[in-house]
């Protein structure tokens, strides 16, 4: 492979997957030299590990399973000319000055410090495990998150159990739920401890009732038993401030404990950068360049926020690399009187916590509670939408005109994004 | 040729055993375990701590005052010998307003009757100077700078690894069936792999030490497992103490400690569960017994981090004797020697426990000479994350095996699996056990838990090993990760 390492970059890419495929190939559509550096021994995150379809819907305008996806972003990323280092860790990224970052890179191929005039971070997600959501009992073979799952029987073809318990009814847990049924498995139930189903209807149907799986509500596991390998778990009914009810506990045969119990950005490296983190969406503070608050440093897709589509992973890859394109044509995304952009009521997260004023924007946010007949009310930029049904699985996605952020600089300086029933 | 000594278990005591008796001219040392790897018994859970010496009443637990002391003293000399990963934090007991101090005065006495060094009392003041984060409600503590901490199963491995290279022969997954005794004289074990023949029968069975004495004939206190539950936190996830601290000590144990162990995570615990005497295996974390310890630890830490932070709980059990003390010395059979009833602090006791079991062998006739060349020290595995960023990137550029990272969390690459596997295979190891890489090296046990590794080790192992993919286990036969390739239900169907 004739990739070029050494020396200094317009551009480095940290992560390989959506976002990092999507901002590599656009920095290097716009004329930039581009390192694209990731972890896996192929390019692609996690997406190499989703068969299923139901990707690129938005962004590519076709309906392909993960792995098609990955490839169309690859073959964009190879013919916008972009050098990928694969196999590679990068443990920090250092400051420099304004105008330079030190990537550095641990990799069978090539191991030292990359310079770079801009940085986009997009080192995805990890998941959630068992002792994050409390499930007690006996540490033994058999437990395993949803995307570890996936990866099992999807990229080493090893098929994890025989009788499997998924924990969370998002729309991964589902969906692993019915891979496994695909393959023969029994799949003893899907747990949700909220009391309704975390993932979207089209995939209740189609991934659970359509292969008999019963979805159990209401519930949380709260813990596994076995020897060797797992062989119950132990189920507790909750009541609607999710405290368990004493005296419902049930037990469960199985020799697998699927967990999908949401995803957390990864971002160590940012932190130790000294991005400021938003406790809300446990990724970076970004501006609507997608810039980190580390000058010349920017944020795109899982590592920035959790997204349900990879399609908006994709789309904030393209965004962080336009900031970063203009970041290098004018020496800095110049400073403002940023309005803030903040959750308020029915609201749990919104991103970019940053608006100029200066361009349009999409924004991202997520309710932190299902609302039907919603009105979601921009309040400050003097926006209301109405949205016909708003749920915690599904990001809202809304673009806001520059001149609405605009009327918030006369006024409060901030942007409160509130969500209300009718 | 010479006296044949066979040691049952192969956690931290039989381990401390067999290095001590590699070092002597004809003695064929043999090192049993029913697991698939060393130190997976009572030496795989607990709290890791190298005890000052103080807390062991010497009028009525006079082994454990006397071998705590010494094995502290003994610990200092091994982590440099055998390179264990280890801190010499010191401790400080809490006494809070109330009425402890007066337990501080004793524990003072009593690790001045037992030879400890430098213990004194320090004030309020002196130990918020000490570990601002203290609870508030402190009053004064007791300053142990001699208290440290190992990791138990790493320590476990090291002494392994020196024995063998001085001789040892180590026998895993060997179940042992009975004890044969003749004329009262130890002939040798029946075991699951065969007899073997044995002068010399060292018991260092832990949890288990009871049912072999009963193989033997040999009289032996009833011995309970009694549990305890821990919390670790993130690496990120603090404030942490800079030593260990314990509240005052109860007595059936000293308290839940809070500290920062060996890898620099945030960890309280345990309590002290006694369970039924059949209950020898149940290691599963309990609601009740978590709680518990979130409490205590919270009287001297009230700072604790949000449980967000857990990356995981853990349980482990204490062989608790009747009569408290450890059992320790030759028996009415000659040749069957105890080193056992090693509950807390048992340790630390380890290898001077092992000079008690040489010393019985004196007791019993058998002459004992040092080798002329025999190997003190050993070398640990190379942990990228110990070294700086000059050195991680120069070794990963003379070794791709060095950069090839495969468990992000804790930086550990594909060089130091490999090696834990030669590691894995020189001790015995035959199953390929994900919990022996992640003892060895640290992975899968940071923030992620394994869940972006995990898999990636599984082919390192299955590779190395010559097994398939879903044959390799989390720990031993019967914990194998997978039933079968994807489609092995589909066409069992067909």
């Amino acid at each position: 492979m004739g990739t070029r390492v050494e020396g200094r970059r317009d551009v480095v890419v940290v992560g390989g997957g959506p976002a990092g495929m999507a901002a590599a190939a656009r920095a290097a559509e716009l004329g930039l030299d581009v390192l694209m550096v990731d972890e896996g021994e192929r390019l692609g995150g996690i997406l190499p590990q989703c068969i299923h379809p139901g990707f690129g819907v938005h962004y590519l305008r076709e309906e392909l399973t993960g792995p098609e996806f990955a490839q169309r972003l690859a073959s964009r990323v190879e013919d916008a000319g972009v050098d990928v280092l694969l196999e590679a860790h990068v443990p920090e990224v250092r400051w420099i000055s304004h105008a330079e970052k030190g990537v550095r890179v641990l990799s069978p191929g090539f191991s030292g410090e990359v310079r770079a005039g801009a940085v986009i971070y997009a080192a995805g997600a990890r998941e959630r495990h068992r002792f994050e959501i409390g499930i007690l009992g006996d540490r033994v073979a058999g437990v395993y998150t949803a995307g570890e799952a996936q990866t099992m029987m999807d990229v080493y073809g090893i098929l994890p159990g025989r009788r499997v318990l998924v924990v969370g009814s998002g729309d991964v847990g589902m969906i692993v739920a019915r891979r496994f049924a695909l393959e023969g498995a029994e799949v003893v139930g899907v747990v949700e401890i909220m009391p309704y189903p975390g993932g979207l209807t089209r995939n209740v149907v189609q991934c659970l009732e359509d292969f008999d799986i019963p979805l159990l509500l209401s519930h949380r596991v709260v813990s596994v038993r076995g020897r060797g390998r797992v062989e119950k778990a132990v189920l507790m009914r909750v009541d609607e401030g999710l405290r368990d009810i004493p005296g419902t506990e049930t037990e469960v045969e199985c020799d697998t404990v699927v967990v999908s119990a949401g995803l957390v950005p990864r971002v160590e490296v940012l932190r130790e950068l000294g991005a400021l983190i938003d406790p809300a969406t446990g990724g970076p503070v970004v501006n609507d360049r997608l810039e980190t608050t580390v000058p010349g440093v920017f944020a795109a897709g899982n590592a920035l926020v959790i997204n349900d589509l990879v399609d908006h992973a994709a789309e904030q890859g393209e965004q962080a690399a336009e900031g970063a394109a203009e970041f290098l044509r004018r020496g800095g995304i110049p400073a403002t009187d940023w309005v803030r952009l903040r959750p308020g009521e029915g609201v749990k997260l919104t991103v970019p916590q940053l608006l100029s004023g200066e361009r349009d924007v999409w924004i991202y946010l997520r309710v932190n509670r299902p609302v039907r007949n919603a009105r979601l009310s921009l309040r400050g930029a003097g926006r209301e939408v109405r949205l016909p049904v708003v749920r915690p699985a599904e990001m809202v996605r809304v673009k806001l005109m520059a001149g609405e952020v605009r009327r918030a600089k006369v006024g409060g300086r901030e942007v409160v994004a509130e969500v209300y029933r009718g | 040729m010479g006296v044949r000594v066979v040691v049952v278990g192969a956690g931290v005591v039989g381990a401390s055993v067999a290095r001590v008796l590699s070092r002597y001219e004809g003695l064929e040392v043999h090192l049993i375990d029913t697991n698939p790897d060393v130190g997976w018994g009572v030496s795989k859970a607990n709290t890791g701590i190298v005890h000052g010496g103080y807390d062991d009443d010497p009028d009525r637990f006079p082994l454990r005052a006397e071998l705590c002391a010494l094995g502290n003293e003994i610990w200092h000399r091994w982590v440099e010998e055998l390179d264990i990963p280890h801190a010499w934090s010191g401790a400080l007991v809490v006494a809070l307003e109330g009425d402890q101090r007066g337990e501080l005065e004793s524990l003072l006495e009593r690790g001045r009757r037992n030879g400890v060094p430098e213990l004194r009392i320090v004030e309020r003041e002196e130990a918020l100077a000490l570990e601002p984060n203290l609870t508030p409600d402190v009053e004064a503590a007791l300053w142990a700078p001699t208290v440290g901490q190992i990791h138990p199963v790493r320590a476990t491995v090291a002494i392994v690894e020196n024995a063998v290279d001085n001789g040892v022969r180590v026998h895993l997954e060997t179940e042992i069936r009975g004890v044969k005794v003749k004329g009262g004289e130890v002939r040798g074990l029946e075991t699951s792999r065969g007899f073997l023949e044995a002068d010399i029968v060292v018991n260092a069975a832990g949890l288990r030490a009871d049912e072999l004495a009963d193989m033997a004939g040999v009289e032996f206190p009833r011995i309970r497992p009694r549990r305890g539950e821990y919390w670790i936190f993130d690496r990120s996830a603090g404030p942490k103490p800079r030593r260990v601290l314990f509240p005052t000590p109860t007595l059936t144990s000293k308290g839940v400690v809070v500290t920062t162990e060996v890898s620099g995570h945030l960890m309280i615990g345990p309590n002290a569960e006694d369970l039924p005497p059949d209950a020898k295996d149940d290691v599963g974390n309990t609601a009740k017994g978590l709680e518990e310890v979130w409490e205590r630890a919270r009287e001297l830490w009230p700072r604790l981090p949000s449980r967000r932070l857990v990356i995981r709980t853990f349980a482990g059990l204490r062989p608790e004797p009747e009569g408290g003390d450890f059992v320790i010395g030759t028996t009415e059979v000659w040749g069957f020697v105890n080193a056992a009833g090693t509950r807390s602090p048992g340790l630390t006791a380890a290898p001077a426990i092992a000079l008690r079991v040489r010393d019985a062998l004196v007791e019993l006739g058998i002459e004992l000479r040092e080798k002329s060349r025999w190997k003190a020290t050993r070398r640990d595995i190379e942990s990228t994350i110990d070294l700086s960023w000059r050195e991680r990137a120069s070794r990963a550029r003379e070794d791709p095996f060095r950069g090839r990272v495969v468990c992000r969390c804790n930086l550990v690459t594909e060089r130091e699996v490999l090696e834990a596997i030669e590691r894995m295979r020189a001790v015995g190891v035959r199953t390929p056990s994900l919990d022996s890489v992640k003892f060895r090296t640290g992975a899968t046990s940071g923030t992620c838990q394994g869940s972006f590794c995990r898999v990636r080790l599984v082919e390192i192992l299955a590779r190395e090993f010559g097994v398939p993919l879903w044959g390799v286990t989390l720990k031993g036969r019967g914990s194998e990760v997978g039933v079968g390739d994807v489609k092995v239900l589909l066409r069992g169907r067909a």
